[in-house]
């Protein structure tokens, strides 16, 4: 399995190379659809700029990148092309070396599950095969390398690569069972954009099942776990927040970077619900507003960890889209994380409803992403409706996608307890509904 | 300047015979050079000198009596006081036999047979000095007491414009700074004296200008200002809060001169580090207490015109102020009205200072179109109004008329001929003017109105000596994403290299990216060697970016920076979005090198060891110049739809919120097809009968 997958870095790498050398990755770093005021590589070497004139990088409004990033881009910033390229490339290799894991776990578990007898006997289709299950990581990996939106990204050089990679390091070491490098990896992920934050649950979540301790409040063990975890959590993010501060000497970036997440005051259109909504939103509603929104996004945390707790891999999907949907600056590097999963969820494939309406919607919107931002700022033969038009439609898609795979994954699950066909009363072919 | 001086006084020696004459001439001469070098330092020897002066010119001239033609040349503003100057003007001119005046180039031939006269002028330079070298005013004569001095200068441009340029001195005479409270008002405006003693400011100078200076066809303008308004306050360093005292002192300006400037707020004003020092005494550095706006959007007209005319001690009723009627004023190509307040010397010693209000009127008018091909002008013409009368508050007033390009009368022809020349170095730049004093009745002649009138002989006008620097400013690139800010800077001198301070005020909403600032010139890289950058914050202030630069000689300099056009608010469009916003101009500050010291091949005559070094006296002066104000398109939002917009957004959350909800609240149920109406109806009947039900 080694060599696809090198071959398939290698062919991604080359793709970048190539583009990176062509006249398109100047255009493409400036789309508003894959770099946003958050990630943006013009952005990060004006911070460096202003570091060099004896200014504080958060004394301006352009820069919002966090200090570590900054100290980093400062020593490698001659090797920055490659810095990309390698986060990609690690992105790609730990999310499939983590759904590898994922699915030895899944396997074993279905292999007791069917000794012990506990599958309706009807739900032999459903029962996932080792030759089907084979070439799920490779897939990961490519969907993750050779989607478009990743090469856009990581050709833009939008450090959204960079917090993908830190993302995809913290899921593989919660697959692997590793609480402290899970727990760094989730503070570093929440010190670079706040919103991972809702990881947490997930990732305690498999880290319980894991150790076989069960999700119940009366229990020692649980409490015990949880506040180990949790300490470790938040002492590496202390531990960050505070070496940047000693890195500046100064506090001035906590408003300059989660102050700007969290207030949206930056309104450059974007493939997300914000900028517009907050261009036209009436002066005395918009504190208002920007609380709900942002509740929003951490909002689905609770009630997804209730229904989701016997399958926190999923459920870290299921947040990964939601933050990259609803966050206030989304980018298309965002979408290429959660996308990445989706062969995880090949199985799921039969119960989808509309993923062919989705997928169609979502490219078509793809594509008209630059005809009408052109239309809009470059020809003036559009307004700004049009742009918002096709985010409306980019995210009602998005929504749709995400919330078809999650009813197909429920709707698994109760077939896996109830059986597959199942029968009325009067033995009549049975439909399922919610209720 | 210093041969042209010797070479007078040589002549004079010639006929008067006096020796005294040649050894103060010299004294003069090395105490120029010193006044030159060392600035405003020894003043009190110089006093001597000019005193001397002064007993020696009157008796050269009750030795001649036949002299016609009296020269003012004075270049140094410290040289002697005004008052003298004027009882002086008024002994020559009381010579009742004057011959017509002979043309002034011959004047190396006819020296022999002609007696000069010597007379000190304040000089119009004073704005221009820079704090480096500066000088101090011409103290009052008398102290304790108010002065008030006015003056109009008429300079025909090469264009075929004509310039008329305003200038009102106010001497105030108090002391409330040192904490005594000012009651009593004489010459001063109190409106304006009551504010600039409760702000404390120290210094203050606003104008408003309609237009912009075409400085390459017209030249150099004696007070630039950027389109709009301009405002920089230096505050007295005893202010705590100056950003408070700012904000309340735009607000009564803005009530005082009927303006615009409530909306200067944090999002338009920096504090520059280098290019606005304070123009008068005082040595104070620390911009915490200098703050600087432009609002180049601000429209200037008849509103703003009374209140400022409403400043002076004659008000618009008797003296040059007479001239300005607005329906003329605002009928011109430019129009700028400043003013300036700031504290000057007293006296020799400047052991105390008095409070100067300078204001300033600055018109072009385009006379050559309106006039049908014709090109002549006169007082009437321009201003529908002819002079009676000075100001009677006035010390001195006068009316200049540049005749530098003239000086045979073959250009055009003056009249009424004045027998007043003075000769000034007004920007680098040796100029001759005929002076009108209307403090002398004869000036306004058997029809006691002056009535100026200029009638060109020629169809063209000599060749203009190109400005030695000037800038422009434009915006590159297309679309409504990004743009690229182009600031042009051109040193037209032949040889010299000279640095410049470039200063930019760029609004928030458009997000410089300094990295990408790169300066040329003559195609390479020409490396500032100062900058100072301020990063804007969204909402709360602009980008200031001050530079300094080295223009090498007869160069073309182009900085160039990218910006980024930011997606507002919709309530923070003007009402006329797609307008477009304006950027205030650019400032360029320099020493010029002048235009005096470039004169290297001799064409005058004079002593050659006099001339050996091209450094004189004024080898450079201070110069600012505005860019042109730029007009930005920023993308825009849908006016007309928030309540769309903000229902759209909504729903797709809500589809959302709805779709988890449902999936989250809900579970998976066999469907039973639900029994029909009659049945239903029949069981609740069954069930009130208590039988099973169907």
């Amino acid at each position: 399995m080694a060599a696809p997958l090198t071959l398939l870095i290698i062919v991604a790498v080359t793709i970048r190379a190539v583009l990176f050398r062509s006249s398109l990755a100047e255009l493409i770093s400036e789309r508003v659809e894959v770099v946003s005021p958050l990630n943006a590589w013009k952005r990060v070497v004006e911070g460096l700029a202003l570091l060099d004139l004896g200014v504080s990088p958060y004394a301006g409004d352009v820069f919002h990148e966090t200090p570590l990033i900054i100290y980093f881009f400062h020593f490698v910033i001659d090797y920055a092309e490659i810095v990309f390229m390698i986060a990609d490339a690690l992105t790609a290799v730990a999310l499939y070396l983590a759904v590898k894991d994922y699915n030895k776990t899944v396997f074993r578990k279905q292999k007791y599950a069917l000794e012990a007898e506990r599958y309706p006997l009807d739900c032999v289709e459903l029962i996932r095969t080792p030759k089907e299950m084979y070439y799920i990581p490779l897939k990961v990996a490519m969907f993750y390398l050779l989607n478009p939106f990743t090469i856009l990204s990581c050709v833009a050089k939008s450090t959204c690569g960079l917090n993908n990679a830190v993302i995809a390091l913290f899921i593989l070491c919660t697959v692997k069972g590793s609480a402290l490098m899970s727990a760094i990896f989730l503070a570093l992920a929440t010190y670079q954009s706040i919103y991972p934050l809702t990881l947490f649950a997930p990732a305690l979540l498999f880290l319980l099942q894991r150790l076989y301790i069960p999700v119940n409040w009366q229990r020692s063990s649980f409490w015990l776990f949880t506040t180990q975890y949790a300490f470790m959590y938040l002492g590496s993010l202390c531990v960050m927040v505070c070496l940047s501060f000693f890195l500046l000497s100064s506090w001035d970036f906590l408003s300059s970077v989660y102050g700007f997440i969290l207030s949206v005051p930056d309104l450059t259109p974007n493939i997300g619900l914000f900028w517009y909504f907050f261009a036209e939103m009436f002066e005395h509603f918009r504190l208002f507003f920007i609380c709900v929104f942002q509740i929003n996004v951490f909002f689905y945390t609770i009630p997804l960890s209730v229904k989701l707790k016997e399958h926190p891999v999923f459920l870290i999907f299921m947040q990964i889209a939601i933050i990259s949907i609803f966050k206030s600056y989304p980018t298309v590097g965002d979408i290429a994380l959660y996308m990445a999963f989706l062969p995880a969820w090949n199985h799921l494939y039969r119960f989808l409803r509309n993923i062919f309406l989705v997928s169609v919607v979502l490219l078509a919107c793809s594509a008209l992403f630059p005809v009408l931002w052109h239309l809009w700022i470059y020809a003036g033969s559009a307004n700004s409706n049009f742009y918002y038009a096709i985010t409306l439609l980019f995210n009602v898609a998005q929504i749709l996608l995400v919330s078809d795979y999650f009813y197909a994954y429920l709707r698994r699950e109760h077939h896996l307890t109830h059986g597959l066909y199942l029968k009325r009363k009067d033995g009549s072919e049975a439909t399922l509904v919610l209720k | 300047m210093a041969t042209h001086r010797c070479n007078i006084f040589m002549l004079a020696f010639v006929l008067c015979g006096l020796t005294c004459v040649f050894v103060r001439a010299d004294i003069q001469d090395t105490n120029h050079v010193k006044a030159a070098e060392s600035g405003a330092v020894d003043v009190a020897p110089k006093t001597n000198i000019d005193a001397s002066l002064q007993s020696t010119q009157t008796e050269d001239q009750t030795q001649a009596p036949e002299e016609e033609r009296h020269w003012e040349a004075e270049t140094n503003p410290a040289d002697a006081p005004s008052d003298n100057k004027a009882d002086h003007v008024h002994d020559t001119m009381q010579n009742p036999n004057s011959p017509p005046a002979p043309s002034a180039k011959d004047q190396t031939q006819e020296a022999a047979e002609e007696e000069r006269q010597w007379e000190a002028t304040a000089v119009k330079e004073a704005d221009h000095v820079p704090d480096t070298m500066q000088t101090p005013d011409v103290p009052p004569p008398t102290p304790a007491k108010d002065q008030f001095q006015e003056e109009l200068v008429i300079r025909p441009l090469h264009s075929g414009d004509i310039y008329a340029s305003f200038q009102f001195r106010t001497l105030w005479d108090t002391d409330f700074l040192r904490g005594s409270k000012v009651s009593h008002y004489r010459l001063f405006p109190k409106s304006l004296g009551q504010v600039i003693s409760k702000f404390s400011v120290r210094e203050l100078h606003i104008s408003f200008t309609q237009g912009y200076w075409r400085t390459m066809q017209w030249g150099q303008p004696f007070l630039p200002s950027p389109p709009g308004a301009e405002l920089w306050v230096w505050f007295q360093d005893t202010v705590t809060d100056v950003d408070g005292a700012w904000k309340e002192l735009t607000n009564v300006l803005s009530g005082i001169f009927c303006a615009s400037l409530n909306f200067i707020d944090s999002t338009n004003t920096v504090q520059p580090s280098a290019s606005f020092k304070p123009l008068g005494l005082g040595n104070v550095t620390d911009q915490r207490f200098l703050r600087y706006a432009v609002l180049p959007r601000e429209i200037v007209c008849t509103e703003n015109l009374t209140p400022w005319k409403k400043l002076l001690p004659c008000g618009s009723k008797a003296g040059l102020a007479v001239l300005m009627k607005s329906e003329k004023l605002f009928h011109s190509s430019f129009h700028s009205q400043a003013l300036h307040f700031r504290p000057v010397c007293q006296d020799w010693k400047c052991k105390s200072t008095v409070l100067e209000l300078r204001q300033t009127l600055n018109v072009v008018f385009d006379l050559h179109t309106s006039g049908q091909g014709k090109r002549e002008w006169s007082l009437f013409k321009m201003f529908s109004r002819t002079l009676t009368e000075a100001c009677p508050l006035a010390s001195s007033s006068k009316v200049y008329v540049d005749v530098t390009d003239n000086p045979q009368g073959e250009l055009f022809e003056l009249s009424p001929t004045t027998p007043l020349l003075s000769q000034v170095v007004v920007l680098g730049d040796r100029r001759t003017y005929s002076v009108y004093d209307l403090t002398n009745q004869a000036t306004f002649g058997q029809t006691r109105s002056l009535n100026m009138l200029l009638r060109w002989r020629a169809a063209e006008s000599g060749d203009m000596l190109r400005p030695l620097l000037h800038g422009e400013r434009y915006v590159a690139g297309y679309g409504l994403q990004t743009g690229e800010i182009h600031t042009l800077m051109y040193n037209n001198h032949p040889y010299r290299a000279f640095p410049v301070l470039l200063l930019d005020t760029v609004p928030w909403y458009l997000r410089l990216y300094i990295h990408t600032l790169t300066v040329t010139s003559k195609g390479r890289d020409n490396k500032p060697s100062y900058i100072h950058y301020q990063p804007s914050k969204d909402r709360l202030r602009p980008h200031l970016l001050e530079m300094l630069v080295q223009l090498p000689p007869n160069s073309v300099t182009e900085v160039t920076v990218q910006f980024e056009r930011a997606l507002l608010k919709w309530t923070e469009y003007t009402p006329d979005p797609n307008h477009g916003f304006y950027v205030g101009s650019s400032v360029i500050s320099a020493l010029v090198p002048s235009v005096v010291a470039m004169d290297t091949n001799s064409t005058r005559e004079c002593p050659l060891f006099s001339s050996f070094f091209p450094c004189k006296e004024e080898s450079s002066y201070f110069m600012r110049v505005y860019t042109e104000p730029l007009l930005v398109n920023l993308p825009t939002p849908d006016f007309s739809m928030p309540y769309n917009v903000i229902c759209l957004t909504c729903t797709v959350v809500a589809v959302g919120y709805g779709s988890l909800y449902n999936l989250l609240t809900r579970t998976f149920q066999v469907e039973e097809p639900s029994p029909g109406l009659a049945k239903r109806l029949a069981n609740i009947i069954r069930r009130l009968r208590g039988v099973p039900l169907l």
